[in-house]
């Protein structure tokens, strides 16, 4: 076996420390893993950023600016440190889809660590790229993550303008309109998957079409929390 | 008669020129896909699958690669399926089983004939001027291939000159590729100054030089990947550096780039053991340079034994010898390159060395002190930085082991026992100190805490090379 990452070499004799410990086996090397940083401490219970206070500035920002914030909660796993901004840039941008699976053991750790806060019977909704950067790409980097979790994957959404969100401003984000569709009535809790949670719009802009076509309650899962 | 009249409205030079040689993706073509479709079918272009699948292999059309771990499966969107792709060559742009590359067919791009094409004034050392006529004969001879051994500082580059000339005149295509973006960007304004007429292309990852038709191409060697019977002249410099000597896809893409008869050189100051037995067996025909360009003579590296240096690396500590050895460095006034073995340890001995060097005056605020590495994003301005003497002193890795010219340096091997200092790496280092003719000295000072086979062998060649040049 080869690091995903580095292709270094591993020496990846399975022993009982795995079983006990739960080794998560991503396929990464253990520089490689030293690399990935965990949130940590005290969350935003909110959005899931470090913060002091239970609810962070942002989002007391959100509660202000929506009378009715669609999104129930956003749960992330990771920090965007620059070696995973690194990793990120690999996968999405240049389309190296197999070190999508570096993440499938914390995806499901934390559906796990977050089902107590759901309710029954969710379904799995990735944010949709638009049709033109889906043929870019030849795949959906939050199609591929919402697939590693336990539950139903539905591609419920549809997205009727570009992305190109990376370059845009805070103000700008926050301000642009939905781009959003539900493709159909829904009655089911849905969980929306995500690789990156940045100011929180574009998963707000894809929880109110949820909400709009008759989703009872909409929660996030973000692998990163910008 | 009508079809071809139909490819000169639609087809202007400038498009032939970026088409021919090349080995394209079809996101790098700016032709539409009706012309594309319709020069497919009059077997202008052709396309070959980006993958090719055998029984039980699989090989990147691009790179070459065939090792299984360097692919990976991905479920395409566009067509449904799981695909191969390959992993080895996805810094260029990913090649999945479903995609095609293009390459030109019609008749080839003629290049012009530069009439006095070289406006260096400079001249050649008599050593040089030897070594250069017989590369010029190389490429009149159309020689297959002729190996440089030149030693440090020896200017290669200038040597490279009366060829290059040579080719243009005759309206040859030329490729000099080098392993590193450093060197390419050393480079790309030397040569535009002694060739002020031609178009000259500068090509590495991240480079802004993305439309592809000059006659004079320099470029890293992963670019090389891009070509496709492209030159008649390909110069590799430094062939037996890394990665070209340890990734297969690099000389492959080489032999893919060059014309059937193109002449190869060589260049380099430390051959690899499998270019000197072809030259030692007479099937590689090599002039060797044995002095550098000022005439005087390499310096060779002198050894100092510190027993407790891991424990005083870990520590970040540095040995009490090397301590006493900067009080006594002849000449305080030079610029001082250390080298290190990681990463980590370039950084982590910024601080504790900014503190010791500033304590025994040799610099004067901590500024005057950096560390580069790889992926230093800052790497390009520190090393300009430490060019212009706004930096005293550099604490770097292998990367500024070779293809860089500071004037007046000390040079500093700390750990010089570790694994990434070869021989080859050693001599190179060396070959930092006493590049000026205004300072051709400079000390060289290897710490180590036992010797190694590379250090010795690295002394050994170094005397050898200086005996070799008369001195």
């Amino acid at each position: 076996m080869h690091c995903l990452w580095c292709f270094s070499e591993m020496d990846n004799q399975f022993s009982w420390s795995d079983v006990f410990l739960l080794k998560k086996l991503t396929g990464l090397c253990d520089d490689c893993i030293n690399g990935l940083e965990f949130l940590r401490g005290n969350r935003c219970e909110k959005c899931s950023r470090e913060s002091e206070t239970t609810v962070c500035k942002d989002c007391k920002w959100w509660k202000e600016a929506l009378s009715n914030d669609p999104l129930v909660f956003n749960h992330s796993v990771f920090r965007y440190n620059p070696f995973l901004q690194e990793v990120i840039s690999k996968w999405k941008y240049r389309g190296d889809f197999v070190l999508g699976e570096i993440f499938r053991p914390y995806m499901q750790q934390a559906y796990q660590d977050i089902l107590f806060k759901m309710k029954k019977d969710v379904i799995a909704v990735p944010i949709p790229l638009s049709e033109k950067r889906l043929m870019e790409r030849a795949f959906n980097q939050a199609e591929m993550l919402a697939r590693f979790l336990p539950v139903k994957t539905e591609c419920l959404l549809e997205r009727t303008e570009g992305e190109k969100q990376a370059k845009k401003t805070r103000e700008d984000r926050i301000n642009t309109k939905n781009p959003f569709l539900a493709v159909k009535i829904i009655k089911k809790p849905v969980l929306l998957v995500d690789d990156i949670y940045t100011t929180g719009t574009t998963l707000r802009h894809a929880a109110s079409s949820l909400a709009a076509s008759g989703c009872p309650e909409v929660y996030a899962l973000t692998l990163i929390r910008g | 008669m009508k079809e071809q009249t139909r490819e000169n409205v639609m087809l202007t030079p400038d498009h032939i020129a970026a088409l021919d040689g090349r080995l394209l993706r079809r996101d790098e073509i700016s032709l539409d896909e009706d012309l594309l479709q319709h020069l497919l079918s009059e077997n202008l272009m052709k396309a070959i699958p980006a993958l090719k699948k055998d029984f039980l292999s699989v090989k990147c059309m691009r790179c070459g690669n065939t090792d299984a771990r360097f692919f990976a499966r991905l479920s395409c969107a566009r067509c449904r399926k799981n695909h191969l792709y390959c992993r080895n060559c996805i810094e260029m742009g990913r090649m999945m089983e479903c995609e095609l590359l293009y390459y030109w067919e019609g008749s080839p791009y003629v290049w012009p004939r530069h009439e006095n094409p070289c406006s260096w004034e400079g001249e050649l050392t008599s050593a040089q001027e030897k070594a250069a006529q017989r590369i010029v004969e190389a490429i009149e001879n159309r020689e297959k291939e002729i190996l440089i051994w030149a030693v440090c500082g020896a200017g290669k580059t200038e040597m490279l000159f009366p060829a290059m000339t040579k080719a243009l005149e005759e309206g040859m295509r030329v490729c000099l590729a080098t392993p590193r973006a450093d060197v390419v960007r050393e480079l790309k304004p030397r040569l535009e100054d002694a060739f002020q007429d031609v178009p000259i292309q500068a090509l590495y990852g991240g480079s802004d030089e993305k439309e592809y038709h000059a006659q004079l191409v320099i470029a890293t060697t992963h670019q090389l990947l891009r070509y496709r019977k492209a030159f008649d002249v390909m110069i590799i410099d430094e062939v037996d550096a890394f990665p070209f000597h340890a990734d297969p896809s690099l000389p492959f893409a080489q032999n893919r780039a060059e014309k059937p008869q193109c002449t190869t050189i060589f260049l380099t100051a430390t051959p690899r053991k499998n270019l000197k037995r072809r030259v030692h067996n007479g099937r590689l025909p090599h002039v060797f340079v044995p002095v550098r360009y000022h005439g005087h003579p390499l310096p060779v590296p002198t050894l100092h034994m510190c027993t407790s240096l891991a424990k005083d690396l870990q520590a970040l500590k540095l040995p009490s010898i090397f301590i006493h050895w900067l009080k006594k460095r002849k000449r305080q006034e030079r610029q001082l390159l250390i080298f290190v073995p990681t990463i980590k340890l370039a950084e982590r001995l910024k601080t504790p060395l900014r503190k010791i060097l500033k304590d025994n005056d040799v610099i004067k605020n901590s500024e005057a002190l950096d560390a580069v590495h790889a992926s230093d994003p800052g790497r390009e301005a520190k090393v300009t930085a430490f060019r212009e003497k706004k930096l005293q002193v550099l604490i770097t890795t292998t990367i500024l082991e070779r293809g860089v010219t500071f004037p007046s340096v000390d040079v500093v091997v700390l750990d010089a026992g570790h694994d990434v200092f070869d021989e080859a790496a050693l001599v190179q280092i060396a070959g930092r100190a006493g590049r000026n003719a205004n300072d051709p000295t400079g000390e060289v000072v290897f710490f180590h805490d036992g010797k190694t086979e590379a250090m010795l062998e690295a002394i050994y060649s170094i005397k050898q090379m200086n005996k070799r040049g008369g001195f």
